[in-house]
C-alpha cells in the first residue's frame, strides 16, 4: 500500500513537472516576438483607415496596447540617467521613467504615423539558448528605394517574457543618445530638473496632438 | 622644432583643454553649437520651406531626381567599397550603375534594387574608417552640418569623386547641385519633424546619434565596441511591491487600460492648459 502511494506521488510530481515545461518553453522566442508585433503594427499602420488619415491617437492606443506591455521602460530609464540613477529617489525614478515613458510613445507613434507601404526585414538571430540578453535585427526597406533603415533590438529575459529594453534606429542606440541630453539637463537643475523638462516636452506633445489630430 | 612652435601647440592644446566640456568627444562644443545654430536658422528660413514645396511635386519627379542622383552617388560608392576590400558589393554597385544608367533611361529609373542590388552608401571618410584612421572629434560644418574631423579633411576627396562635379555647362551644374540638396531635405522632413518631437535638447541629440551612425555605417552595422552600459541596473523584475511603473505594465499586458489613461490624462490636463496657453510658442 505505501509503496502504491509512493508511486502515485512520484507520478504524480512528474505529471506535475511535466506541466511545467511547456509552460517554461511556451514563452516566445525573442525574435519570433519582434517579428510578431512589428507586423502586427505595421499591419495595423497600414491597413486602419484612421491612422493612414493621420489620426495619432489611434497610433497612440495602437502602440499602448501591442507595443508598451514588452518593453522594460524602467531599465531603458536608468540606462538613460546612468550614474545619476542611484543618486535619485525612488519617487524620482517612478517620475523619471513614468515622463521618458510617455516621451518615447509620443516620439515611436510619430514614426508609425508615417508609416506608408514600407516592408520589414528579419536577419537571423545570432545567440545561444541560454542567452539572457540578446540583440534582434531587422531593416525597414523604402518604397523610395532608399537606404533600409536599420531597426534593431535589445532584448532581456524576465520571468514574464522577453522585453526590450533598447532600441537601435539607423545606427544610433536610443539609450546612448538620450544619455547626452540626460546628462545635460541633470546638470543645469538635477534631477528634478530632468523631470520637469520631461514633463513639460509631454505636456506640448499632447497639446499638439489634441489640437491638431493630422499629422503635420 | 623651434621653441616658438611648441609654444604654439602648447597654447593650442590649453586653449582645447580650456573649452574642455562633458563631452571628450566634443572639445569643439562651443563653435559647434554656434554653427547648428546658424544652419538651423538657414534651414528655417530657406532650405526647409523650399523642400516642403518641393515635396508638392508629384512623386514620379521626385523619385526621378533621386535615383538620377543617387546612380551618381553609386560610382564614388563602388570605388570606396573596392578600396575597402569588399569586392561583392564593389562589383554590385558596378553593375548597379551599369544597369540603372542604361535600363533605367540615365539613372531616373532604379531597376537595380527591384533586381537584387541593394544601394550601399559608401564615402572616403568610411574607408578611412575602415582602414583604421580614428574618426576624431565632432565638427559642425557650415551648410554641410555634422561631421567630424577625419570626414571633413577628406571633403574635396569626396568632391573630385563625385561624377556631377564634372558636370558641364557651370550653371546647369550648379541648380542641379542646389536641386539634388532639396530633393535630400525633402526626403528627411519627416525624420527631422519627428527629431523636433524626440529630443530634449537638439544639438546634443543630433550629435550623439550623428556619431554613433557614422561609426555603425563605416562598419556597416557591425561597429566593434557596441555601446556598454554603465551603472546597469539589470532587468526590472515585475514582482508584487515593484512600484507603480512596473505593476502598471504587467497590468497593461492585461488590459492595456492603465498605459492609455495615463496617456490620456497627459493629453486631458494639456487640453485644459492649452486655452491660456495658445499664445505660448511651441519650439
Amino acid at each position: 500500500m505505501n509503496v502504491l502511494k509512493k508511486l502515485f506521488a512520484i507520478a504524480g510530481i512528474a505529471l506535475g513537472m511535466l506541466a511545467f515545461v511547456p509552460h517554461a518553453s511556451a514563452q516566445e522566442a525573442p525574435d519570433t516576438l519582434v517579428k510578431r508585433i512589428s507586423l502586427e503594427v505595421l499591419e495595423t499602420a497600414k491597413t486602419d483607415k484612421d491612422i493612414q488619415g493621420g489620426n495619432q491617437k489611434r497610433v497612440l492606443e495602437l502602440v499602448e496596447s501591442k507595443v508598451l506591455p514588452h518593453v522594460d521602460f524602467q531599465r531603458m530609464t536608468a540606462l538613460a540617467a546612468g550614474r545619476f540613477w542611484r543618486e535619485a529617489t525612488p519617487e524620482q525614478q517612478k517620475q523619471l521613467t513614468n515622463e521618458f515613458r510617455t516621451l518615447l510613445v509620443y516620439t515611436y507613434s510619430g514614426a508609425i504615423s508615417q508609416i506608408r507601404d514600407q516592408k520589414l526585414d528579419f536577419k537571423p538571430m545570432r545567440a545561444e539558448p541560454s542567452d539572457t540578453e540578446v540583440e534582434v535585427r531587422t531593416q525597414v526597406l523604402q518604397p523610395r528605394g532608399g537606404d533600409p533603415i536599420q531597426l534593431n533590438y535589445r532584448l532581456e529575459k524576465t520571468p514574464n517574457g522577453w522585453k526590450i529594453y533598447d532600441m537601435n534606429v539607423l545606427g544610433a542606440w536610443l539609450v546612448e543618445t538620450y544619455k547626452g541630453n540626460f546628462a545635460a539637463e541633470i546638470n543645469k537643475g538635477g534631477i528634478d530638473g530632468l523631470i520637469k523638462t520631461l514633463t513639460d516636452k509631454n505636456k506640448r506633445l499632447a497639446a499638439s496632438i489634441a489640437k491638431a489630430p493630422k499629422a503635420s | 622644432m623651434s621653441a616658438i612652435r611648441r609654444i604654439a601647440v602648447l597654447a593650442i592644446a590649453l586653449a582645447l583643454a580650456g573649452c574642455a566640456t562633458n563631452n571628450p568627444r566634443d572639445p569643439l562644443e562651443p563653435f559647434n553649437r554656434a554653427m547648428f545654430q546658424f544652419n538651423d536658422k538657414l534651414d528655417q528660413v530657406a532650405l526647409k520651406p523650399t523642400a516642403e514645396a518641393y515635396s508638392k511635386l508629384p512623386s514620379f519627379v521626385r523619385t526621378g531626381v533621386g535615383n538620377f542622383f543617387g546612380n551618381l552617388g553609386d560610382v564614388p560608392t563602388a570605388v570606396n567599397n573596392l578600396l575597402q576590400g569588399k569586392l561583392a558589393d564593389g562589383l554590385s554597385d558596378v553593375m548597379r550603375v551599369a544597369v540603372n544608367t542604361t535600363f533605367g533611361f540615365g539613372g531616373l529609373l532604379d531597376i537595380g534594387t527591384e533586381a537584387g542590388l541593394y544601394k550601399h552608401n559608401e564615402d572616403f571618410g568610411q574607408t578611412l574608417g575602415k582602414w583604421g584612421v580614428r574618426s576624431g572629434p565632432y565638427v559642425v560644418l557650415p551648410l554641410f552640418g555634422s561631421s567630424t574631423l577625419r570626414d571633413t579633411l577628406v571633403m574635396p576627396v569626396d568632391i573630385e569623386a563625385d561624377p556631377w562635379h564634372y558636370a558641364r555647362p557651370i550653371r546647369w551644374r550648379n541648380t542641379g547641385s542646389v536641386v539634388r540638396v532639396v530633393d535630400q531635405r525633402a526626403a528627411l522632413l519627416d525624420a527631422s519633424n519627428l527629431l523636433e518631437e524626440a529630443a530634449l535638447d537638439r544639438y546634443v541629440f543630433v550629435r550623439d546619434a550623428y556619431l554613433q551612425r557614422r561609426q555603425s555605417k563605416v562598419y556597416d552595422g557591425e561597429p566593434p565596441e557596441t555601446s556598454t552600459y554603465e551603472f546597469d541596473v539589470g532587468p526590472t523584475l515585475t514582482e508584487a511591491g515593484g512600484d507603480a511603473a512596473s505593476t502598471s505594465s504587467v497590468a497593461a499586458a492585461k488590459s492595456g487600460e492603465p498605459e492609455s489613461k495615463r496617456v490620456v490624462e497627459v493629453e486631458q490636463n494639456a487640453r485644459h492648459h492649452a486655452q491660456p496657453d495658445t499664445k505660448e510658442n511651441i519650439k
